[in-house]
């Protein structure tokens, strides 16, 4: 094995990890919802959210690091450039991560100096990170492009996978800097902060995913290369073709010209497209190879990813993205509905995938299934799917009272907590996010022991014994 | 067939980033003119001198904010460079609070809370406090929120050079021009 596969199983085991932190402080998160006064002035419901996204954000940057460390050497033939300093900066990332997190548990927030934005909190939602933390993560990121970059170079394989994902690893990584500014006017914050966020989710990390399904496709189902390379293209093409000038949903109320209501409304409503144009490989995949594998909870969670990215961003998101529409939706419990099942679909899914493809190659099973991954697939997903039913209801809701009827004023958001779909919408987002932790904490242990304690025998299935 | 090329797509992927790269280098470009200070939608920050309104227009279809006649804050009347310090720290107190985890403004954030895009006239505010005294009363809430609904707003420590701040900060918002969000605002109090 690499140095750089051990390295990215480092990056998994510690994406599990805070995917676990995510999910307590999403649970905690929701949990103020239907209980406002729990740990009021004491840990208020702002600071169990930033960790909860924070985290988010991050348990997927180290998802996607470990990804590319994984197939990088098997792309390039040779040992990544650069990897003592890789290993050394995730150290580093951990770390960071950690004083980070202390920081906002204890401290919480500051003053109104610019002290608090270098040590303590941004209070811009994502980037909350403070800034110290921010340039640290800069050059942990500007480390894993060289690592690709150069590693390339060295080979001399310019496969198309690789060119796509360096083009890419390029403005990801310069849209990161819009994580340090402090712009008085919110008009022009919030124009550059989607940038930032709209052009990550929505553009750079939907490729940057699309190379890293592109391997996992080849390495799981021995798909020929020509044909993923040409899909990625495909991918690009329509990704970036409608997702750049898409960023122009995010513009329709912060101040800016009219004529981004029909940039960012037709743009936007063709962002699904290629979301589509995934599932329909997806399934044609599927077919050819009869829904088998040799890695069963990888194929299934690519599957999950391919659908989710499609339903989850695709349909969730074009329900709100018309300007009719948006003017009512925009900033309810609806927006979170989508951004959960979005999240989850197109980058959880996709990371669990190759963590699932990287447990079967180091623990040596020639085959991988086994019964604790279905039970983690199938809680995982069914308490997905229950938030974010129960948000798009109480989010419709909102929508309608609130926004609609209500004209947003302080006393129809007091009005809208007495809404029975809203108030009961609420409940069931925590109750199926205690089954989505349940899912979690199966997903961990079939992780651990996979192979290990249970042993290659029981992942591996009677009938293939046979073959 | 053509299509069955790689290097078709890929001529496919490189032309349509790079066409709508340059189309939203365009549109920044305009746009960042609107949104600038002073812009056609956002208003300089001595807008916090003057009476903010907003309402239906007719001719526009939307609600449209609009700046009056003279309405002080705090008594006082801020020239253009102190209403801008005062309004820069504003922001800063937000970002150090991370309001924005809890409220939206422009209908931005979380989900938490209620939105602050017009906060300043909200109709609790507004009714009760009509004129001069609706700055004060904006400003003691912040240090000290009392619970009117479900959710309660904890007490952030704020002192009160700190919540006037922000409250300069939620007037000057407030008389932002946004096409029309939130609609609605206010009228169900007004029927
Ligand atoms: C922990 C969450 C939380 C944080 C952080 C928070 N608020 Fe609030 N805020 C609330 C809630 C909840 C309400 C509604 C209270 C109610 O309905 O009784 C509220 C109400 C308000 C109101 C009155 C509503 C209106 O429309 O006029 C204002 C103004 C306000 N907050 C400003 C701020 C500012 C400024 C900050 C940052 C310094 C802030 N809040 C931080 C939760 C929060
Ligand atoms: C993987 C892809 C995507 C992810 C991860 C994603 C995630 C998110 C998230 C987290 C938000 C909330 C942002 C915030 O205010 O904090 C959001 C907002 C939004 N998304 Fe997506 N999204 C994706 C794709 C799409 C697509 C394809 C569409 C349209 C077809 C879309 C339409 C929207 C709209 C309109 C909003 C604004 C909601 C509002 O006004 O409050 N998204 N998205
Ligand atoms: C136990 C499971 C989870 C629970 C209970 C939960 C709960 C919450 C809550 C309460 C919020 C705050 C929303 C608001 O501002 O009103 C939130 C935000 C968010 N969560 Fe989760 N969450 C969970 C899991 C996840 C997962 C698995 C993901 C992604 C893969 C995710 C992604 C997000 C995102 C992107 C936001 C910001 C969305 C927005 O503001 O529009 N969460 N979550
Ligand atoms: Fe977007």
């Amino acid at each position: 094995m690499y140095r750089s596969q051990r390295l990215a199983l480092k990056y998994f085991a510690a994406a599990v990890v805070l995917f676990g932190v995510m999910t307590l402080f999403g649970l905690s998160s929701a949990f103020y919802f239907v209980h406002p006064t729990f740990l009021l002035n004491t840990f208020n419901f702002n600071t169990s959210k930033i960790l909860h996204i924070n985290t988010l954000v991050l348990w997927l940057l180290m998802g996607f690091f470990g990804s590319v460390y994984w197939f990088l050497p098997g792309e390039t033939g040779r040992e990544v450039e650069g990897i003592g300093a890789a290993e050394v900066l995730f150290w580093v990332f951990c770390v960071v991560i950690a004083v980070v997190a202390a920081v906002f548990i204890v401290v919480q927030y500051g003053p109104g100096t610019e002290f608090t934005l270098w040590f303590i909190n941004q209070g811009r939602k994502y980037v909350e990170a403070p800034r110290w933390a921010a340039i640290a993560i800069v050059v942990v990121a500007l480390v894993f492009a060289y690592n690709v970059i150069a590693s390339t170079v060295k080979s001399r394989n310019y496969s198309g996978i690789l060119m796509v994902l360096i083009l890419d690893l390029i403005p990801l990584c310069v849209l990161y800097l819009d994580a340090f500014p402090r712009i008085t006017n919110m008009s022009k914050d919030l124009f550059w902060w989607w940038w930032l966020v709209h052009l990550w989710v929505e553009a750079t990390w939907e490729i940057l995913i699309g190379c890293i399904m592109a391997w996992a496709l080849m390495d799981l189902l021995g798909s020929s290369r020509r044909v993923v390379e040409s899909w990625l293209y495909v991918e690009v093409a329509l990704v970036l073709g409608t997702g750049i000038l898409g960023l122009g949903h995010h513009y329709f109320w912060i101040g800016t010209p009219r004529y981004w209501l029909g940039v960012g409304g037709f743009f936007s409503a063709l962002e699904p497209l290629p979301l589509l144009g995934m599932v329909i490989h997806a399934i044609y995949d599927a077919g050819v190879n009869h829904m088998q594998a040799s890695n069963r909870p990888a194929f299934y969670w690519m599957l999950a990813e391919a659908f989710g990215n499609f339903i989850g961003a695709g349909v969730f998101g074009f329900m709100m993205t018309l300007p009719q529409i948006n003017l009512y939706s925009h900033g309810t419990q609806w927006t979170a509905s989508h951004g959960h099942f979005a999240f989850w679909g197109a980058y959880a899914c996709g990371v669990i995938t190759v963590i699932y493809l990287a447990v079967q190659k180091t623990r040596g099973c020639s085959r991988l299934d086994g019964r604790a991954w279905k039970w983690s697939f199938a809680l995982l997903n069914l308490g997905m799917l229950g938030m974010v039913g129960a948000l798009l209801v109480a989010g419709i809701d909102q929508a309608f009272f609130e926004r609609a009827l209500g004209g947003s004023t302080w006393s129809a958001f007091v009005a809208l907590q007495h809404q029975p779909w809203y108030t009961e919408g609420m409940w069931a987002r925590f109750l199926f996010g205690l089954v989505f932790t349940a899912g979690f904490a199966v997903l961990a242990y079939d992780l651990i022991t996979l192979g290990r304690i249970r042993g290659v025998e029981e992942a591996e299935p009677v009938k293939a014994a046979a073959a | 067939m053509y299509t069955r090329d790689p290097a078709f797509w890929r001529a496919a992927a490189v032309s349509s980033t790079l066409f709508m790269s340059a189309v939203l280098v365009i549109l920044t470009v305009n746009t960042l003119q609107t949104i600038s200070i002073g812009g056609s939608n956002v208003p300089t920050y001595d807008v916090i001198n003057r009476q903010i309104t907003y309402a239906y227009d007719p001719a526009q279809h939307e609600y449209v904010a609009r700046a009056g006649g003279e309405e002080l804050l705090f008594g006082r009347r801020y020239t253009e460079k102190e209403a801008t310090a005062l309004v820069a720290r504003g922001k800063l107190v937000i970002q150090s609070r991370a309001c924005m985890d809890c409220h939206t403004f422009f209908g931005n954030g979380a989900y938490y809370a209620p939105d602050l895009t017009r906060a300043w006239l909200d109709p609790i505010w507004a009714s009760e406090y009509p004129g001069p005294k609706r700055g004060a009363a904006i400003t003691a809430f912040v240090m000290h929120p009392f619970r009117i609904g479900f959710h309660v707003m904890p007490n952030l420590h704020l002192s009160k050079e700190e919540a006037q701040a922000v409250v300069a900060y939620l007037k000057w918002m407030s008389a932002v021009n946004t096409n029309g969000f939130p609609d609605g605002f206010g009228r169900a109090q007004s029927r």
